[in-house]
């Protein structure tokens, strides 16, 4: 693929309240235990059912929350593109996701704006949710380009203000 | 370093504890299983050439920066690793705080990481508050930041983690 012909979303085609596409995905033992594997989290309870249940007294093993920051990261690129950078993201762990759940992903643009060096960036609202219950939320600002032109990975020191 | 004390928190605040290289460089094999763990097509991490373009090269996920502290689950001679947060547990046993909490955490990403980096982690703590009690019990909020660093000494990501240490209730149950 060329850069020209990747998504490329623009700051200027983004408004508060617009909505990310949303994203499910049912959730079997393999991706937990390649989630916390790929995050090299060799704890039990997220590999080891009997571990998880008899131990932890957890209905079974369950997502780990370094993966859970690699789906927030998927689900705000798959919407902006390579162009897209990450600025910052903050996580609220409210409960376990497990095999057998469908994980569903929404976010809304809840504030847009241009830093005093000209970086355009976004903040969103995301929660993945299991039967409408947001197990964790997440809010993530990230940068995007201003006009054709512009590309955030540019930045660096002062021109890069996350 | 070991238990902090409440004498020894102003002293602290502000300080480099814990500085640490990564057992191993960043590698692009973990990029691809960790972008396969999760399905994720970015072309950044997929196609050299658009990478060559947009990032000036091969990036890693940004959030994968704590996975390169994370060790291999064996390694020959290695001695016990640290705990991650070491300080938040030196603050637990300092101030004789058994129960803690993580409310929230926060990643700061600045410059990308790289295949061949080799980065450098270090946590420093940035505020403990008075005793404060919550219905969980009786205890401290404190805040430690996680810097990361490459092998130039360039800032890539800095994780502030928000915990409270407390001591339950007289009376209350046992929690599993």
């Amino acid at each position: 693929m060329s850069a020209a012909a990747a998504v490329r979303l623009l700051h200027g085609e983004v408004s508060v309240g617009d909505q990310l596409p949303e994203l499910a995905y049912p959730v079997t033992a393999t991706t937990v235990v390649l989630g916390a594997l790929a995050a090299r989290d060799w704890r039990p309870m997220h590999h080891d059912k009997d571990f998880a249940v008899n131990r932890n007294g957890t209905r079974d093993i369950f997502l780990n929350t370094p993966n859970q920051a690699a789906w927030f990261e998927r689900f705000v690129t798959d919407w902006t593109g390579p162009y897209g950078r990450l600025q910052r993201m903050t996580f609220r762990m409210l409960g376990s996701i497990f095999p057998g759940d469908t994980m569903v992903f929404r976010g809304v643009v809840t504030d847009t704006g241009v830093d005093e060096t000209g970086c355009g960036w976004v903040e969103i609202d995301i929660a993945v949710s299991v039967d409408d219950d947001p197990k964790t939320t997440c809010k993530a600002r990230v940068a995007l380009p201003v006009d054709d032109q512009d590309n955030p990975w540019t930045r660096q020191g002062p021109r890069w203000r996350p | 370093m070991s238990a902090i004390q409440v004498d020894d928190i102003e002293g602290l605040i502000g300080t480099e504890l814990y500085p640490e290289v990564g057992e191993f460089p960043v590698e692009q094999g973990y990029v691809w299983t960790t972008c396969a763990s999760v399905e994720n097509g970015n072309p950044l991490f997929w196609d050299s050439a658009l990478a060559e373009e947009v990032t000036g090269g091969p990036i890693a996920p940004p959030t994968m920066v704590s996975v390169w502290f994370r060790p291999h689950h064996w390694a020959p001679n290695r001695e016990t690793p640290g705990l991650p947060l070491q300080v938040h547990f030196d603050l637990k046993e300092g101030l004789g705080l058994p129960e803690a909490v993580m409310s929230d955490n926060t990643i700061v990403f600045h410059e990308p990481v790289r295949p061949g980096d080799r980065l450098s982690t270090r946590q420093i703590l940035r505020s403990v508050s008075e005793e404060k009690t919550t219905k969980l019990g009786t205890g401290r909020f404190w805040v430690i930041d996680v810097e990361y660093t490459n092998q130039r000494d360039e800032l890539v990501a800095v994780e502030s983690y928000t915990g409270f240490g407390y001591r339950r209730p007289a009376g209350s149950a046992e929690r599993s």
